[in-house]
């Protein structure tokens, strides 16, 4: 099988490759967004350790 | 039975590092699982004798439904531990699961949608199974909205988890609705019982790709999980430690 013919997906191009790419795209969205929402947390929580030191 | 095991694993210290360590042993076998079963269903399978190569949308569209019950289970069975059994952990589990779930659900309806067009003709037909697979991505959203309209963390997991509950009654009605109803949607391929409808070089890149979609939502529970706890636990002395390394 050539590459031309792989692309065309038998004429189904439109359809299976954007459902692939979505869904990579959804895929390393919620890798993405569930490190920022860990780091965000940490940052969060050592700006509030920082702060109470400040004040005991 | 000793229940020590479980209070440790339930304390947030120990899980916030086992977490972090589980992370990648969930996430590397879910990345080289996914790149093969893309391999196997984009160039390996052999093309369906109806459905040409349009078939092969299969290979993410069903993976996504799959998790999108599979993300809600977790989700309502964590709601259930944490009211019964007052662990906040398991709340924590529960509003991890949930945008994760939400977003797989989407990816279900949307591949779908794009499988549908030149199947069936239509983008979207108000039949059982594409239906009640909306309202699970309305179940979900609700979910986040309820949690995050409410200040009192305590609260806000108990309502969430209510919710959780109530909506769980959907996923059977997911499962059933191509049995129950005349539905467009082509009945289950796979089942527990029973051979699958599918020979084995279309078959197994689907499997493939369930099992690493499974694992990728260990690893991002995970990651979301860390986070969770950090908020839930940001007085506590342990984390002024795991946070001075």
């Amino acid at each position: 099988m050539n590459l031309p013919e792989f692309l065309a997906m038998g004429g189904y191009a439109v359809y299976v490759w954007p459902s692939f790419g979505l869904t990579l795209i959804v895929l390393i969205h919620n890798v993405r967004a569930a490190r920022r929402y860990h780091a965000a947390a940490r940052e969060q929580a050592m700006r509030r350790l920082a702060a109470s030191r400040k004040q005991p | 039975m000793r229940w020590t095991w479980f209070h440790k694993l339930a304390s947030p210290p120990h899980f916030y590092r086992l977490a972090g360590r589980l992370t990648p042993w969930f996430a590397w076998p879910a990345f080289l699982l996914i790149v093969a079963g893309l391999y196997g269903g984009l160039v390996l399978a052999p093309p369906d004798y109806q459905q040409g190569d349009g078939f092969r949308i299969v290979y993410v569209h069903a993976p996504s439904a799959w998790m999108s019950m599979f993300a809600y289970a977790t989700m309502a069975i964590a709601a259930a531990i944490g009211l019964v059994w007052r662990i906040k952990l398991a709340h924590a589990v529960s509003a991890a699961a949930a945008p994760i779930g939400a977003w797989f659900t989407f990816c279900a309806l949307a591949t779908g949608s794009l499988w549908g067009k030149p199947m069936w003709g239509t983008w979207w037909e108000w039949d059982a199974r594409l239906t009640s697979e909306l309202i699970l991505l309305f179940l979900y959203l609700g979910f986040i909205a309820l949690r995050a309209s409410i200040d009192d963390r305590e609260r806000a997991d108990r309502a969430g988890a209510l919710l959780a509950l109530v909506g769980i009654v959907n996923l059977p009605i997911i499962h059933y609705s191509v049995y129950w109803w005349n539905t467009l949607h082509q009945g289950s391929t796979i089942t527990k019982f029973g051979k699958p409808s599918m020979t084995f070089d279309m078959l197994w890149p689907l499997l493939v790709m369930f099992a690493g979609f499974t694992l990728y939502f260990g690893a991002v529970l995970m990651t979301r999980l860390r986070g969770e706890v950090i908020r839930r636990e940001r007085d506590a002395s342990w984390l002024r430690e795991e946070l001075a390394r």
